[in-house]
């Protein structure tokens, strides 16, 4: 695709010896959310760690293949980390504010990059947090520790602290998994709110999740990736008799 | 029926013996209660019959310059001014935390964050090993280096507070090193990787986030060594001079409360006056040894990771 932001190929990744990803393309288009779904281990959350890198603070782990950012070739080794991962951001899966307060928290980002005007601060914190659908909620307590906040709220406040420094790609490595139904619908409005600013890749185990708010969804399978296609087509008429069999049945 | 019924209502072997392991646990805890109630009603009954035998004024006792029990000024009061040692027990305990701190902060980040593979290999053992070390040894190395060290550099006898410290600033090392190095472990690891995920540098995850997690616990740690360094006696008495005067600088010899204690118990008799001062003494150190363990507490509580 010519048009992709982040293009993937003969991706393969081994912990010591043993492959975990066995080889295989994924590319994705500027804007709009892709959601990774299989069962556990099949590998899309490794996966999207190879992409900003996360695996090289683990031991032993290799990757290996093409991974292509706007035409930088993420692997390379002249790539800094530190300028990769401001571009390309990562949300985990447990919400894990900083114990600072709200405030710092989301200006952590900012700050390290060396902006300490408080104008320019304010006025990204703000947005981040409303970008993040919690502004109304902290408003008037952005001085209060983040821990003190509900898990729902902490992993908003996990989003606007990492989209405060205006990555191009937005990881989420299942960020509602450890969350309640409501406060998981807060996270997809969410990401629904800010769909059209950032390439989204979330990792999800919930079907019905990905159906609701991907454009685009990609099923792996034991290190493979066994079919990517348009989210409703994904699930209405899937390629791959595996596919059909894994959404089937969970649904059926 | 009647054998449910029997088993019902006779007390069963396991039974008997949870009521056994539950005596002797609570008679070994009893047991520790007494001691250190016994401890400390045997150190305040006699530390303070000073102050009512005695009949020393507290104040007099504690902000007093001179310490010579035995002896009376030209007022025919009792010449035991506690001060000295009191301001020469806090002096070389804080200034050897001073300096103690930023080593254990280095060494621990290095242990944990810059090479773990390093530090438990080669760096954890040798830690442990100097935790070890008789506190007699850590005095004779004093004795035989520092002090002549002082000597040559500064002049003087070469005892005093800056040896003092020195000694003690290497024995507590190794336990607040020990305990930064735990603490830091405590930091869950996903504030590394959601710092270096946004952005941050290794540096600055350690002392942006990393560090300033574990603050309440490095905190913990260097009142911990402090409370160590308060109550040493042995190491610090061989090199401190154990001359009862205030200290007017760093190399001008001093005494600290534990130095002036085993030097002169065993050179008093019970129920003295000169005998009584001592306990008064050993109360001062009882009572902040209490001082730094509820500190200790307090900063725990305030720093619990929620």
């Amino acid at each position: 695709m010519a048009d992709s932001i982040l293009t993937t190929e003969n991706v393969r990744l081994y912990y010591g010896d043993k492959e975990a990803l066995h080889g295989f393309d994924l590319d994705f288009p500027e804007k709009g959310i892709t959601a990774l779904i299989g069962p556990s281990g099949s590998g899309k959350s490794t996966y999207i760690r190879a992409i900003n890198r996360m695996h090289d603070l683990t031991e032993g782990v290799t990757v290996t293949g093409n991974f292509m950012f706007k035409g930088n070739n993420i692997y390379a080794p002249t790539t800094d980390t530190v300028e990769l991962r401001k571009q390309i951001g990562m949300v985990f899966q447990q919400p894990n504010p900083f114990p600072f307060s709200i405030y710092d928290n989301v200006a952590f980002g900012l700050r390290i990059a060396g902006k300490t005007k408080k104008v320019e601060l304010d006025e990204i914190v703000e947005k981040s947090l409303k970008q993040a659908a919690i502004w109304d909620e902290v408003k008037d307590v952005l001085h209060k520790s983040a821990l003190s906040l509900s898990g729902g709220q902490q992993q908003r406040v996990s989003i606007a602290r990492t989209l405060a420094v205006s990555p191009d790609i937005l990881l989420l490595d299942e960020p509602t998994s450890a969350l309640d139904p409501v406060s998981s619908h807060k996270i997809e409005e969410t990401l629904m709110n800010i769909r059209n600013d950032y390439t989204i890749i979330i990792v999800t185990h919930n079907m019905s999740q990905a159906s609701r708010i991907s454009d685009r969804t990609a099923f792996f399978m034991d290190g493979n990736l066994i079919e990517v296609s348009p989210t409703t087509q994904l699930f209405t008429d899937p390629k791959e008799k595996q596919t059909q069999d894994y959404i089937t049945g969970r649904f059926g | 029926m009647d054998q449910i019924r029997e088993s019902l209502l006779k007390t069963s072997i396991a039974t008997k013996r949870e009521r056994f392991g539950r005596s002797i646990t609570m008679a070994a805890l009893i047991l520790i209660a007494v001691i250190v109630v016994s401890i400390f009603y045997f150190i305040a009954s006699k530390g303070l019959s000073t102050f009512f035998v005695d009949k020393i004024n507290v104040w007099e006792f504690l902000s007093g310059k001179t310490w010579n029990p035995g002896t009376t000024d030209a007022h025919g009061k009792q010449e035991v001014g506690a001060l000295p040692m009191i301001v020469g027990s806090f002096l070389i305990t804080v200034l050897s935390a001073i300096i103690a701190t930023p080593f254990a902060i280095g060494t621990a980040v290095f242990m944990t964050e810059i090479s773990p593979k390093h530090g438990a290999r080669i760096l954890q053992p040798v830690i442990e090993l100097l935790v070890g070390i008789p506190s007699v040894v850590y005095g004779f190395i004093g004795l035989t280096v520092i002090v002549p060290l002082q000597r040559h550099i500064f002049g003087g006898s070469g005892f005093g507070v800056l040896a003092g410290t020195v000694v003690l600033f290497v024995m507590i090392l190794p336990t607040v090193t020990s305990m930064t190095v735990d603490t830091l472990r405590s930091v869950p690891q996903y504030y590394r990787e959601s710092a270096l995920a946004i952005g941050a540098t290794r540096w600055q995850a350690i002392y942006k986030v990393i560090l300033r997690a574990a603050t309440p616990g490095i905190l913990t740690a260097i009142v911990f060594g402090m409370a160590r360094a308060f109550g040493e006696a042995l190491a610090v008495q061989m090199v401190v001079g154990n001359a009862p005067i205030l200290p007017t600088n760093l190399t001008s010899p001093a005494a600290t409360l534990t130095s002036i204690l085993t030097q002169g118990i065993g050179n008093t008799v019970m129920g003295s006056m000169q005998n009584d001062v001592l306990w008064t003494l050993a109360l001062i150190l009882l009572f902040m040894s209490l001082v730094f363990n509820i500190i200790i507490r307090v900063i725990g509580k305030k720093g619990e990771l929620k």
